[in-house]
């Protein structure tokens, strides 16, 4: 039997967590945004170097729980040569996903759908779409802070 | 007795006129299932669970007590008038103030706090005065001190700690200066569980005229507190952590200091006579309770205080030493786990950090264990700061939490671990 503990901290987000992918800071960096969980004082800094509409390279920095260092380990992975709108499609998928469990998106998703199981966890959300948001807030160029709050 | 028995590895001697199994009785909210497990509430510093008798006092008064005070000349409104007065009587007793008129109830700690700041505060602090607080405050008593610094130009000096998370004294002294005008500092923290030496520091304080502001919120649930023996000039605590309910807290205030002090709030029942040239001012401490205050709550507190009274405040003192004493114990056995806040002198607060696990994740698997702890930087942020850790794992003891408890708390730490290892 699977629990939702299990679910949750699935082998493949285990492992991001504990080596984070595309970490670090990112030289020549076009664009740049801060995250902020202050539910559990996660914290990220997103590097983004595009190329047109490109994601020609993505890398962050910072500390967490599992859940937000392993989706954006995940992410940056998933993101790096697809376009903006592409992003802002997934990120839209990845939303849905994350609150409302549907699992109609997994195919697109590909191996971002290890997250289906933070549906099952109301208040873990935030964690897993920390990353996503901080991107959000790089390829619009904002300037503040972004949280989750 | 049905409890620690089963607490093999380690021999622990539980007060004999301790009955936990009977006063578990007394807390319905103890005897529940959460995700099919039977429900560990640990989150006491959080909030605490009320007994049966403050529940039923609360909902008494709303099917067939309900009427303002102070008003009325009618019967259930002199009824709630004298319930209300007699409440502030059991306030005084359990603190040992002086007197009643030194009572003033609240919405809660951090309301009392923000009154004194601005009464007192904001009218006898000026440009360059310093207020003293400690590296352990809760965030209600940093911001409204920082408030007040802003609106005076007053100072905020801050007191160091050292690694066990006891204030360092010798540091303390030296900060007490000729411009301190005010030190306000916890009786025990509500991160680490140190007990402050608040005695001395208000000793030291008294002996360069610096009144000292005490907050109580985690001390009225574990231990006796006697205001004239430490002789503080503002003592301050919630009910709701003291089993009581929420949106109740008193401020204890010297009378002299009480005199001199302007409204915090102006309204209904604070005033004598109202004209639109002149109002005159209600009493201490009345002058303090504008608008109708929450009645149900303060008979709610003064169930609780009957409550504790009937178990007695030094017997929970001594079991809760044992709880903390074998909690202690079992969790340092845990490899990898690192309790933060070691003082000698705390209360049943164990803080810890486990190498290589985020204290949010912890607290999801233990929260589908049926274990409700806090996990976070508990309104503490520099305390998190000065250890160097985003956020700890936080099991506060009560004296209705048993060492099964503990037990069980030390099996879902271990289960954690197995998922992250």
């Amino acid at each position: 039997m699977i629990s939702e503990i299990e679910e949750l901290y699935q082998e493949v987000i285990l492992d991001h967590n504990k080596s984070p992918r595309n970490f670090g800071i990112l030289a020549g960096a076009t664009s740049k945004a801060e995250g902020y969980n202050p539910l559990c004082g996660d914290r990220l800094t997103l590097y983004v170097k595009m190329d047109g509409d490109v994601i020609r390279d993505i890398r962050f920095q910072g500390s967490g729980c599992a859940i937000s260092v392993a989706s954006a380990s995940m992410m940056t992975a998933y993101l790096k040569g697809k376009t903006k709108a592409e992003a802002q499609k997934i990120f839209e998928r990845f939303h849905r996903m994350v609150t409302t469990g549907t699992n109609g998106d997994a195919e697109e998703l590909e191996s971002l759908a290890a997250f289906s199981g933070v549906s099952r966890f109301p208040v873990r959300i935030k964690c897993a779409s920390l990353s996503w948001h901080t991107l959000k807030a790089a390829l619009e160029k904002k300037k503040e802070m972004v949280s989750t709050e | 007795m049905a409890m620690a028995t089963t607490s093999k590895d380690i021999a622990v001697s539980v007060s004999p006129h301790f009955d936990v199994g009977k006063i578990r009785q007394d807390f319905p909210a103890l005897h529940q299932k959460v995700y099919g497990k039977p429900l560990v509430y640990l989150d006491n510093a959080a909030t605490s669970q009320k007994p049966q008798a403050v529940i039923d006092t609360v909902a008494r008064y709303y099917t067939i007590e309900n009427s303002n005070i102070h008003r009325g000349v009618h019967y259930l409104s002199e009824r709630a008038t004298l319930a209300y007065e007699e409440a502030r009587e059991k306030v005084r007793q359990f603190i040992n103030a002086r007197e009643a008129r030194e009572i003033v109830f609240c919405r809660s700690t951090t309301e009392g706090i923000n009154l004194v700041a601005q009464s007192h505060g904001r009218n006898f602090l000026k440009a360059g005065d310093e207020v003293l607080i400690t590296a352990m405050e809760h965030h209600s008593n940093i911001v409204p001190w920082q408030i007040l610094c802003e609106q005076t130009g007053a100072v905020l000096r801050v007191a160091p700690i050292n690694d066990a998370g006891e204030l360092m004294m010798e540091q303390f002294e030296k900060l007490l200066t000729e411009k301190t005008k005010l030190v306000a500092v916890a009786h025990i923290s509500n991160a680490l569980g140190t007990v402050n030496p608040v005695e001395e520091i208000i000793r030291l304080a008294h002996r360069r005229g610096i009144p000292v502001l005490i907050d109580g919120a985690q001390a009225a649930p574990h231990l006796k507190i006697d205001v004239q023996k430490l002789d503080a000039d503002f003592y301050l605590f919630s009910g709701h952590k003291m089993f009581g309910p929420t949106g109740i807290g008193v401020l204890y205030a010297k009378s002299h200091l009480l005199e001199k002090m302007p409204p915090y709030q102006g309204g209904g029942d604070m005033i004598l006579s109202v004209t639109f040239e002149k109002t005159v001012y209600n009493v201490i401490p009345h002058k303090f309770e504008a608008g109708t205050p929450n009645i149900a709550g303060t008979l709610g507190l003064r169930a609780t205080i009957d409550y504790l009274d009937g178990i007695g405040m030094e017997s929970i003192a001594a079991y809760e030493k044992e709880l903390l004493e074998y909690g202690t114990e079992v969790l340092s056995a845990i490899p990898r786990l690192r309790l933060i806040g070691t003082a000698k002198e705390k209360v049943s607060i164990l803080s810890f950090v486990i190498d290589g696990v985020h204290p949010h994740d912890v607290g999801t698997i233990l929260d589908r264990e049926g274990i409700a702890i806090r996990t976070g930087h508990h309104c503490a942020q520099p305390v998190m700061q000065r250890f160097g850790v985003p956020a700890t794992v936080r099991a506060s003891l009560a004296f209705y939490n048993t060492n099964e408890e503990v037990d069980t708390l030390a099996a879902g730490i271990k289960k954690v671990i197995e998922v992250f290892h």
